[in-house]
């Protein structure tokens, strides 16, 4: 019965409302801490790389945008099935709020991932297997963001976009599969694989710790974009005239 | 048989229907009347399973609609504002496959339903040289042709003549008599006897 | 009420859709030839923005063909469900009591035979003028015709999804090109090996895989997204 309660409290707008304005401020408190951490721990107490000298620090900030661009894509398709099978408001709420931050950590994920290519490579695009599997996601963003525009009808929108999100997250897979084949059969003799030098320990702790903090980042800034969505989708209900008085 | 409960729907920001309930009765035509805007072609598409009420429920024969969504459909003929035509083929090939998708169909029963509703003199030509009231009158043979025990009918009588409107009539009479159930949205009332009709006027809070 | 009916099974419907699909072509065959010509232009203008070389054409071949025949798809993708979206036909396959996914599964691959089939069997023209050997041309014509299919179902989930929408055919090719892409990398990596005189077999097989996940997966999709969009 109690399971049953804290399921229907998270279909129902005003709750969530609520949690969210709670919460977000501890979120992005602890996000600023651990990014603060691992940035010390990054960029100040990790030894330099040993093929890559200073030029690996970069990972820090790359790995986590590119991990997260791919688990918020992976939030927004499972916010987007669960409002499609329970019909629950709040959750095509979520998967909406969800598509723009994604976006733009994927334009990060890209952005350092140029900006650490020139050192790397000499260049700032190489057609890297893993910065082009970025390119075509940011695209899968672009194409959910712009169905949701392009429907008039709001439930509508949610319903469309949520189909096509649970078809990307199918495809995302077997995309990142084909640009690594594709990039495999024209191997260069110098490639560097972007992403993990061998790390030891040292290395490692501030990369995870950061990961942590991009993660509660975004959970801060899903918290504040979930609130506004509900406050402009739920406009004429009682609940909001309360919240806003 | 058919029994909408509590249905409320909305498009975009609008509450269209507002905690809807009714029942269909075997023989009995159910009529819905309001202005435009007021939630008739909302409502039938409801029923129909076009639409997801956002709260409510529609049965048929006593078990969710939604629940056993294609044996509902297979006793339900639906006939929109438009009727369903593919303008490149004639009447009778038209019928033949929007028919034969459903049930199996001889060229004598479309040949009898086109006649029933006097399409006949037309029925070979394709349909996008049709006037809009012989369209209407091969779509109403196609409802015919359904063999459905529910009808539901979006403003029947649009673009037809006096005699047009007669047919209709005539045909939601046969229709009720052979036990069906009719619910259709209508501008004007239809002319039926009293005790066939369960009016319905939409629009209001 | 008693009728004694004999309804008609989900592939018999299915069938029964993919011969008027068929029928209706042949009495419109603009929207058939159209994209076929699309692609022949857009395949002869390369040369003119590249080079007239035919050895320099040859390398770019793959790219050429498979670009041309990923935009004529897009176009042609429009007319999957529009016509039938617009004069109420596609809501009365969704209120047949039929399964819906079969029909669109029908209506997909019989557009596919319209549309993308046509296309690879007219591929080896404009490869010969990329300079491509005579020999090769099974090959591309093979992978075209598989890599095109392929495109077809997931182009059908994208044509779903974009009924009620403003500027569909925009729209349309945003959502489908990022899920396009392994296709195109497996259809052009099996085109370029048949140019070379390679084994197309591995991408081949590639690209057989992702067909059939669309087989199984798109037509569920397309139902769905051809649901919401009628309402």
């Amino acid at each position: 019965m109690a399971t049953w309660t804290w399921f229907h409290r998270l279909a129902s707008p005003p709750h969530v409302y609520a949690f969210a304005r709670r919460w977000t401020p501890w979120f992005g408190g602890f996000a600023a801490l651990a990014m603060c951490a691992a940035l010390y721990g990054g960029l100040v107490l990790a030894p330099e790389d040993y093929q890559q000298k200073d030029a690996f620090r970069m990972v820090y900030v790359h790995a986590p945008t590119a991990w997260l661009s791919l688990m918020i894509y992976t939030t927004m398709a499972v916010a987007a099935a669960v409002g499609l099978i329970w019909r629950m408001k709040v959750a095509h709420a979520a998967a909406a709020a969800c598509a723009p931050v994604g976006a733009w950590f994927t334009v990060a994920a890209l952005g350092t991932g140029m900006l650490w290519g020139k050192p790397m490579w000499g260049a700032y695009w190489v057609w890297d297997p893993r910065l082009t599997a970025e390119l075509v996601l940011l695209f899968l963003y672009f194409g959910y963001m712009g169905l949701r525009a392009g429907i008039e009808d709001p439930a509508k929108a949610d319903k469309a976009s949520a189909v096509l999100a649970v078809v990307g997250v199918i495809n995302v897979p077997i995309i990142k599969f084909s640009v690594e084949w594709w990039n495999s059969l024209h191997q260069t003799a110098t490639v560097m694989q972007m992403g993990k030098p061998k790390m030891d320990f040292d290395m490692l702790w501030p990369l995870l710790l950061m990961f942590l903090a991009f993660a509660l980042y975004f959970v801060a800034v899903l918290l504040i974009r979930l609130r506004a969505e509900l406050l402009r989708r739920e406009r004429n209900a009682s609940w909001v005239r309360e919240v806003l008085a | 048989m058919l029994t909408v409960q509590g249905v409320h729907l909305w498009r975009g920001d609008r509450h269209v229907l507002r905690g809807l309930s009714f029942e269909g009765q075997p023989g009995k035509c159910v009529l819905l009347t309001g202005k435009n805007g007021a939630g008739k072609t909302t409502l039938i598409r409801a029923i129909a399973g076009l639409l997801d009420p956002e709260e409510g429920q529609v049965f048929w024969r006593g078990a969710p609609a939604r629940a056993r969504r294609d044996e509902f459909h297979t006793e339900l003929a639906y006939l929109g504002h438009e009727p369903p035509l593919k303008g490149d083929l004639s009447a009778r090939e038209n019928l033949r496959y929007s028919i034969g998708i459903r049930r199996s169909v001889t060229t004598a029963e479309i040949d009898a339903a086109l006649t029933r509703t006097g399409a006949n003199a037309f029925a070979d030509r394709a349909t996008r040289m049709l006037s809009a009231g012989q369209k209407r009158r091969v779509a109403l043979a196609g409802v015919l042709l359904a063999n459905a025990v529910l009808w539901l009918l979006d403003e029947p009588t649009t673009n037809l003549d006096a005699d047009g409107q007669q047919l209709v009539r005539d045909l939601i009479g046969e229709q009720l008599a052979r036990e069906g159930i009719v619910v259709a949205a209508v501008h004007h009332s239809l002319a039926l006897p009293a005790e066939q009709l369960v009016a319905l006027e939409l629009g209001q809070s | 009420m008693k009728t004694r009916v004999l309804k008609t099974t989900a592939l018999a419907a299915a069938r029964l859709v993919a011969v008027r699909d068929l029928r209706l072509a042949f009495r419109k065959p603009s929207q058939v030839i159209q994209p076929l010509m699309f692609f022949m232009i857009v395949a002869t203008l390369f040369p003119l923005t590249l080079t007239p070389e035919m050895s320099r054409l040859r390398d770019a071949a793959p790219g050429v063909l498979w670009i041309g025949a990923l935009l004529s798809s897009l176009l042609a993708l429009e007319f999957l469900f529009r016509d039938d979206a617009v004069d109420g036909t596609l809501e009365q396959f969704a209120l047949s009591g039929q399964s819906l996914t079969w029909m669109l599964f029908a209506k997909t691959c019989t557009h596919w035979m319209l549309t993308g089939l046509p296309l690879a069997l007219s591929a080896p023209i404009a490869a010969a003028a990329l300079g491509v050997s005579m020999g090769a041309m099974a090959g591309v014509v093979a992978s075209l015709a598989l890599g095109s299919f392929a495109m077809s179902l997931v182009g059908a989930i994208g044509a779903g999804l974009t009924l009620g929408a403003r500027r569909g055919g925009v729209l349309l090719s945003l959502l489908t090109l990022p899920l396009a892409v392994p296709i195109l990398i497996f259809g052009a990596r099996a085109t370029q090996l048949a140019i070379n005189g390679g084994d197309i077999a591995p991408p081949m097989y590639l690209l057989g895989a992702i067909a059939v996940l669309g087989v199984t997966l798109a037509p569920l999709a397309a139902a769905a997204a051809v649901r919401i969009g009628l309402e």
